[in-house]
């Protein structure tokens, strides 16, 4: 199987009800990640994060309105595979997740050791004894020492409890964690040290990592690959050394400039107005109401184009490229 | 620092603020009575603010910063020491005096989504504070709250009187919560953590959105943020707090430049910029994770964490407040 990525995704939609209307959180996203490879996804609030790992993982409310596309992992299409099969084969087994603001939904009467013991105790039927060996292996992997895997998350801070939620994604051992905010909530340093964590584990182990994130800065410590999302839709997507040092959208540019720096003396700009609401997003390129390059074409949906070997952007400027 | 606080005094201008040896412990109970302890949140700081100054106290979470900024507002009483605002002692205020205290201070608190109550539209949310403090004239609160709301840029003020908080985008929100520390016209703002809760892009909106109201009417402005990427481009001073006191203090550049304390080094060394190089180094972080404040190490606060302690002083005694450079302080042992 040489040469497929460990997963490939194409045009994932899903669309949620709502009161109002049909939401369209996650409208046609595509994209691979490979084995050992990081991939981050940027993108401001609301812009369908979170969704596109509910997506993938497919743990899904009950208001879906629309859920389509195609989900390759090693090559197999996963999405005709029965609720019963995906379980069995990919959920928490190929891929897992760290939910957003999961440190805060650790179950407060249960040992934080027996937690992390318990999918293996569940889905492999292992004796309560070695699943905890594991559980303090895998405490020892992200920095968390093993006297702790006696107590109750309450007895934690938070910058543990972030630590204890990523050994549970880690656990089963997964060929892909996807990881929503993970570090959002926590101070500089304790970020650091996870980010630390992180980079230890994916090349100890090979594992791949889907990095959702608003923040731009912490992003950089893991990213190889970067996919920024605006309203539903990926816009770009590259490598994080052309993505961080010369981003082509136009709304990659400006959440570029917007990102303050430490050793930087122009100020941090501001990108002016508001995503579109997802009840009803235009019907041309969905950025193009806050765009300073618009021109006549962005009143139609833009199409995908390929620049060079590994970079992908959703904007007519960039028509001179290929056509995905 | 010690020079730096009587030079200040005895300028022209003199602080708006002082604060001195201030101190904010916590008691914790079990079961309501047995006394275990004291949290201490806020543990013998001082400090000055000029008028007109734009500062930025940072820190990590714990630390004592809304301790702190709830102590500067009066909304905790001190264990110990005094603040200081235009030569008067808030503790030696009666009840009307400190109502006129509130008015001259302006407070953004921690937590948009919470500060805002859901069953009061915009003008009702705005009219409160005006109530409060005697503006009986309707037509009169209901212009200031108009001035107010442009003065954040929701413009035209009539499209937002009549919302209620849940109709507002986050970055509206803020805007509100900011009008409303502006509506009585103060002559200092405390703003807790204004833009932690925002989108990147909306952060440095709202950060330039204060700065400028801060310039135009020379507002003495204190932020509270842990985000040191930010402070440079909108506060002219730094103040860096770990476990309850004032580690470090200079003005932006010099403390980014050069900072002393190697809690502040650790700090500036643990920020990433985004370079698509981070992702193949390890980051250096001190080991551990701050202490508890309700049995804080002796000597430095830092030491048990710092990899330049000198055993028999750092564990033994607090660092006395040290000026190594020029106008710029630090408490650390290394610099006597
Ligand atoms: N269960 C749901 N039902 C209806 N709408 C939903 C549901 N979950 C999310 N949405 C809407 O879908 C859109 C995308 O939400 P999502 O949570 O994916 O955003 P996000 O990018 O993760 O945002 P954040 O950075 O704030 O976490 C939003 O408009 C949100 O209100
Ligand atoms: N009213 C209170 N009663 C008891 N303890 C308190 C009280 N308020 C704060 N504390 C404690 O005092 C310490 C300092 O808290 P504070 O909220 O001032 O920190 P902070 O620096 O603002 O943190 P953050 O960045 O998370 O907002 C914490 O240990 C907190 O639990
Ligand atoms: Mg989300
Ligand atoms: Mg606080």
């Amino acid at each position: 199987m040489a040469g497929e990525p460990l997963l490939r995704v194409e045009d994932l939609k899903l669309h949620y009800r709502s009161g109002r209307g049909v939401v369209r959180a996650l409208d046609g996203v595509s994209f691979d990640v490979r084995r050992n490879e990081a991939l981050v996804v940027l993108g401001e609030s609301g812009c369908g994060k979170s969704t596109l790992a509910k997506a993938l993982m497919r743990l899904l409310p009950r208001n879906i309105a629309h859920f389509s596309g195609r989900m390759l992992v090693d090559g197999v299409e996963t999405m005709g595979h029965s609720e019963e099969r995906f379980r069995r084969e990919v959920r928490w087994v190929r891929i897992s997740l760290v939910m957003q603001a999961a440190m805060n939904a650790l179950n407060p009467v249960v040992r934080v050791g027996q937690q992390v013991a318990e999918p293996l105790r569940v889905h492999r039927g292992w004796s309560n004894r070695r699943a905890l060996d594991r559980a303090a292996e895998v405490f020892a992997l992200v920095g968390v020492s093993a006297d702790f895997l006696q107590r109750y998350p309450f007895e934690l801070s938070g910058g543990m409890r972030q630590r204890v939620v990523l050994a549970m994604a880690l656990v089963t051992e997964p060929d892909l964690v996807i990881m929503d905010e993970p570090t959002s909530a926590l101070d500089v340093l304790t970020q650091a040290s996870i980010m630390n964590a992180l980079k230890r584990i994916k090349q100890e182990l090979g594992t791949s990592f889907i990095l959702i994130t608003h923040d731009v800065s912490t992003s950089s410590e893991l990213a190889e690959r970067v996919a920024l999302m605006y309203a539903g839709q990926l816009v770009e997507l590259a490598d994080a050394k052309d993505f961080f040092r010369e981003p082509a959208h136009p709304y990659s540019k400006l959440l570029m400039a917007s990102v303050p720096r430490l050793h930087q003396e122009e100020k941090p700009v501001h990108i002016p107005g508001q995503p579109p609401n997802l009840l009803d997003p235009p019907e041309g390129c969905r950025f193009a109401e806050r765009c300073p390059s618009r021109f006549g074409r962005c009143d139609r949906d833009p199409e995908t184009f390929r620049i060079g070997e590994r970079r992908t952007v959703r904007c007519w400027l960039h028509a001179e490229g290929t056509r995905t | 620092m010690n020079a730096s606080i009587r030079e200040v005094r005895t300028s022209a201008t003199g602080p708006v603020l002082s604060v001195r040896d201030l101190h904010t412990w916590f008691e914790l109970r079990q079961w309501g009575f047995l006394r275990v302890g004291s949290v201490r949140a806020v543990d013998g700081v001082n400090f000055d603010l000029k008028a007109g100054e734009a500062v930025a106290f940072v820190g990590e979470s714990g630390c004592g910063k809304s301790s702190l900024a709830r102590t500067l507002l009066g909304l905790h009483q001190p264990t110990r020491g005094e603040v200081i605002f235009e030569g008067r002692s808030l503790g030696t205020l009666n009840a009307a005096e400190r109502k006129a205290y509130l008015a001259r201070v302006g407070y953004v608190q921690q937590d948009p989504y919470g500060a805002l109550p859901p069953f009061m539209d915009v003008r009702r949310i705005l009219h409160e504070p005006l109530i409060v403090h005697g503006v009986r004239s309707r037509a009169e609160r209901d212009k200031r709250a108009r001035a107010a709301l442009e003065e954040v840029r929701l413009s035209p003020p009539e499209d937002f009187l009549s919302k209620f908080p849940h109709m507002l985008s986050g970055g509206q929100q803020q805007r509100v919560v900011i009008a409303r520390a502006l509506i009585l016209r103060p002559a200092m703002i405390i703003a807790d953590e204004p833009v932690s809760m925002l989108d990147a892009s909306v952060r440095v909106e709202i950060l330039q959105l204060l700065r400028s109201i801060q310039t135009d009417h020379g507002l003495t402005l204190a932020f509270i943020t842990h985000d040191l990427s930010t402070v440079r481009h909108f506060a002219e001073r730094i103040f860096v707090m770990y476990a309850g006191r004032i580690v470090e203090q200079a003005e932006v550049n010099e403390l980014l430049n050069h900072p002393q304390h190697p809690y502040t080094q650790a700090l500036l060394a643990a920020i990433s910029d985004p370079d698509a190089d981070n992702a193949h180094q390890q980051r250096e972080v001190p080991p551990g994770e701050p202490p508890s404040l309700l049995k804080p190490p002796a000597g430095c606060r830092f030491h048990p964490r710092c990899n330049r302690m000198i055993a028999g002083t750092c564990d033994r005694e607090y660092p006395p407040d040290l000026e190594p450079r020029s106008g710029h302080g630090t408490a650390c042992w290394l610099y006597r």
